[in-house]
């Protein structure tokens, strides 16, 4: 089967222009709902305690809500259905650094009466920490970001690396945006979900870029939007195709993977979307905004070779025991 | 003609090794190297701690006083006035010149890492700066000894207690069934298990009800609460022996059939009991256990042998953590929760079967779809797909990982991204099969040409991960472990094993089935 067969390049370059705007007009309106709305953070980094119950049949939400509020400490506690309605969430701000009696022992005595039920898990996490584990994850952010800059500077040319990451920051944020406007919370699994999108977009840039440096060397055109099109539309299908695969297994996570990592697995299907259109859309055209230079380029690998070359002769008439 | 080639012999040996090592994690045996489920899929309790570390110091200081009195008692220096500042400090003051080098030759040789200041006959004693830092440090280490030794003997299976970072304990316990033992396991850990046996003040205990802490402590008393009733007690501050000087601790039974517990002291410890004992005999001493009295029995008469028990209305149970606790020593200074996560059972069993059947539904569409893309080709990617899988659980099997459910998700995950190296190879090979080459040079430069950008590709992909694994914490490091893991085990996998097959299979490449090959209809190939 063949859905993408390659008669001429598309002419993807010459509508740059529009996609840019599209893309700027996403990422403000993201930005927006990021300064405006705000993360919804959960416990991971707010701090907080998590409570998750199930009852033996449909979970009498109502009668929880009354019971915990019945203690003065929880107010503001919210309860919600998670998954199907025979499990609950309670959440408070309240953490507890006492180790003997905790949060959740006390809503253990108070749910006494509304029925049986099983505390299945419980998640506490201390403000102190909290503050603590959210400085990480954005070390570990930028440290990612640079060290992909670096990586990507040393294989291409510091430009590839510029707009490499540019990409990536586009799809990152427009990923936040949409965990912002569905309400996700926001936990450590939501941030290994954006650590992997920066992953995978880079993963799929990488491939056009690869393409697009393979293509300054073959193709005899010097207009880098030329070389651009034909460089993206050879790879169109392999985008495409992987990111299908992607998509599904993605999809499958989201739809049988289970209540816990349903945040996790949204924020990847965005991000599988937006990192495929923004390899293809975003990322190339930035290298030609960015003034690269076919001439030059080829000029400096060409100089490049000579050198090698002559290094080459030097060494081979050294051998030689001309020198 | 050439059939078999290094690539294929080593994708094979890749493909046993993965299944030989992976036996033991699937069927879950009890031989071998296998996989160990994270606690949020087998269940279990994740706790990080802090430490009071300025608790350690005040209690050092504490039995540095009670060295410092009983030194001079046994030496029968008078003194007067000694005790314990806020800052701190402990001071005294000496009656008689004459003992004033007796005094601190003594002190210097007995207690370490302090400094003496002399102002006329009033002395003040503080601890240096490092023996601070050591002190907050052994304080650390002992903790983290303390509760493994205390869960070890609670009999629970492999518990982790580590140190974190610098001052904080990582306590990890599998396999807890229910709440409620949760709880008991916390108190655990948690109890300091501070044993003190000390005086009563008994000219000024008839007047503690209506005595302030502050007042207490000018007397150089404490005030300390019954820990079943709100009686209280006027103790001396600085306790007679305390808990590190005990040897054994066990549950017993009195005579009312009331379980107690009965514990032993040290040689120096009996030394100083019977001491004590022999000279206020008439007088009562308490028996504190964290700042609780549990009881304040009449000194009878002198007490060798160094055994003495605690009764408090025990339930059996209490009693029995209680001596666990003893035995294994107190906290040095008490810890307290900075985060804990704690899953039951019946929830990691439900994580496990919605993740394992995404990972089956996922591999199988992605399956599914590369045969029909693709054709044979296809069909060799799955296979190099497959054994990818195997290679991450007998690799993560060997090295003993944990697997955890973002960890499961990693696995789903590298399914998907994996088979990305041999769509490239596959359109590689495909255009140069359009463009009219010939099979044999479309493979060798379909599989060149495709190289650097799966290449740069899969190290950004690790670079991220790495990231990943040095800032994550738990169940976060599982996910970056399996997507690295997958990664690695891909390039084997999908590159060169896949290349090893076509090179297998050449002579049997029919350039006239493209389609059933290569899953295209090309028009001249050669």
């Amino acid at each position: 089967m063949e859905l993408f067969t390659y008669k001429k390049p598309l002419e993807l370059m010459r509508k740059s222009k529009r996609f840019g705007i599209i893309s700027l007009s996403i990422l403000i309106l993201s930005l927006g709902l990021i300064f405006t709305k705000g993360f919804n953070y959960g416990i991971d980094f707010a701090g907080g305690t998590l409570i998750q119950v199930k009852y033996e049949g449909k979970a009498p939400i109502d009668k929880v809500r009354e019971s915990i509020s019945t203690d003065k400490a929880y107010e503001g506690a919210s309860v919600t259905f998670f998954g199907g309605d025979d499990e609950i969430v309670i959440k408070t701000k309240m953490s507890s650094k006492k180790l003997g009696e905790d949060v959740s022992d006390k809503v253990r005595t108070l749910l006494k009466n509304t029925g049986t039920f099983e505390v299945r898990r419980v998640d506490m996490v201390g403000a102190k920490v909290g503050s603590e584990l959210r400085e990480q994850g954005i070390m570990s952010m930028i440290l990612a970001i640079l060290g992909i800059l670096l990586y990507v500077s040393f294989r291409f040319e510091w430009r590839f690396a510029v707009a490499s990451v540019l990409a990536l920051v586009h799809d990152v944020t427009i990923a936040m945006g949409m965990i912002v406007l569905f309400g996700i919370e926001v936990n450590l699994d939501i941030l290994a979900a954006l650590l992997t999108i920066l992953g995978y977009s880079l993963n799929d840039t990488i491939i056009v870029f690869d393409r697009i440096r393979e293509g300054i060397n073959t193709i005899k055109d010097p207009h880098l939007g030329k070389i651009i099109d034909e460089s993206v539309t050879r790879t169109l299908s392999r985008t495409t195709l992987t990111s299908l695969t992607t998509f599904f297994v993605v999809l499958t996570l989201f739809v049988f993977g289970g209540e816990i990592i349903h945040g996790f697995s949204f924020t990847l299907l965005v991000g599988v979307i937006v990192g495929t259109y923004s390899s293809i859309f975003v990322a190339s055209p930035i290298l030609l905004w960015l003034g690269f230079s076919v001439s030059d380029y080829r000029l400096k690998e060409a100089e490049k070779a000579k050198r090698e070359k002559e290094k080459e002769k030097m060494r081979a008439m050294y051998e030689n025991g001309t020198i | 003609m050439k059939t078999l080639n290094y690539r294929v012999v080593l994708f094979v040996f890749a493909l046993i090794f993965g299944i030989v090592f992976s036996i033991p994690s699937l069927t879950q045996s009890d031989e071998g190297k296998k996989i160990t489920l994270g606690l949020d899929l087998q269940g279990g309790l994740h706790m990080l701690l802090g430490i009071k570390s300025e608790v350690a110091i005040e209690s050092r200081i504490k039995s540095m006083a009670a060295t410092v009195k009983y030194l001079f008692d046994d030496e029968e220096i008078i003194f007067d006035d000694l005790r314990m500042t806020k800052d701190n400090k402990i001071t005294f003051e000496l009656l008689d010149k004459d003992d004033v080098l007796k005094a601190t030759t003594l002190l210097k040789k007995e207690i370490e890492g302090t400094t003496l200041v002399q102002d006329g006959l009033k002395f003040s004693l503080a601890m240096k700066a490092v023996e601070v830092l050591r002190t907050k440090q052994n304080a650390i280490k002992q903790a983290v000894d303390t509760i493994r030794n205390r869960l070890n003997e609670f009999g629970l299976a492999e518990p982790t207690v580590a140190k974190q970072g610098e001052d904080k304990i990582l306590v990890e316990v599998p396999g807890i069934k229910t709440q409620a033992d949760e709880q008991r396991i916390r108190e655990l850990i948690a109890r300091a298990a501070h044993l003190q046996l000390m005086a009563v003040d008994e000219d000024r205990i008839a007047r503690v009800d209506t005595m302030s802490e502050n007042e207490a402590r000018s007397f150089g008393d404490v005030i300390y609460t019954d820990v079943n009733d709100p009686r209280k007690y006027l103790l001396k501050a600085i306790p007679v022996l305390d808990g590190s000087m005990l040897t054994d601790a066990k549950v017993g039974f009195d005579q009312n059939n009331q379980p107690v517990i009965n514990f032993t002291l040290n040689g120096q410890g009996a030394k100083i009991f019977g001491d004590f004992t022999g000279k206020y005999v008439g007088k009562r001493m308490a028996v504190v256990l964290d700042n609780k009295v549990y009881s304040a029995p009449n000194i009878n008469e002198r007490i060798g042998g160094g055994r003495v028990q605690i009764s408090g209305r025990f339930e059996l149970s209490e009693a029995h953590d209680l001596a666990i606790a003893l035995r294994s020593g107190a906290l040095l200074a008490p810890v307290y929760v900075m985060e804990k996560r704690s899953v039951g059972p019946s929830l990691g069993a439900d994580s496990i079967r919605s993740s394992s059947i995404a990972l089956v539904l996922g591999f199988v569409l992605v399956i599914l779809f590369m045969f029909i893309y693709y054709g044979i080709a296809g069909a060799i990617a799955n296979v190099a797909l497959i054994g990818n899988l195997f290679l991450i659980l007998a690799i993560m099997s060997l090295f003993g990982a944990t697997l955890t459910l973002p960890g499961m998700a990693g696995i789903v995950l590298t399914v998907g991204m994996a088979v990305d190296a041999n769509v490239i190879i596959n359109e590689r090979i495909r255009e140069l099969l359009h463009a009219g080459k010939s099979v044999v040079k479309s493979i060798e430069d379909g599989y060149s040409n495709a190289f650097t950008a799966i290449w740069d590709a899969n190290v950004t992909t690790l670079i991220a991960a790495t990231v990943l694994y040095a800032y994550g914490t738990g169940a976060i490091k599982g996910f970056a472990l399996t997507m690295s893991i997958g990664i690695l085990a891909s390039m084997l996998t999908a590159i060169v094993g896949t290349h090893g097959i076509y090179q297998w299979l050449l002579p049997k490449i029919d350039k006239k089935k493209l389609n059933f090959w290569f899953g295209i209809k090309a028009e001249g190939a050669k």
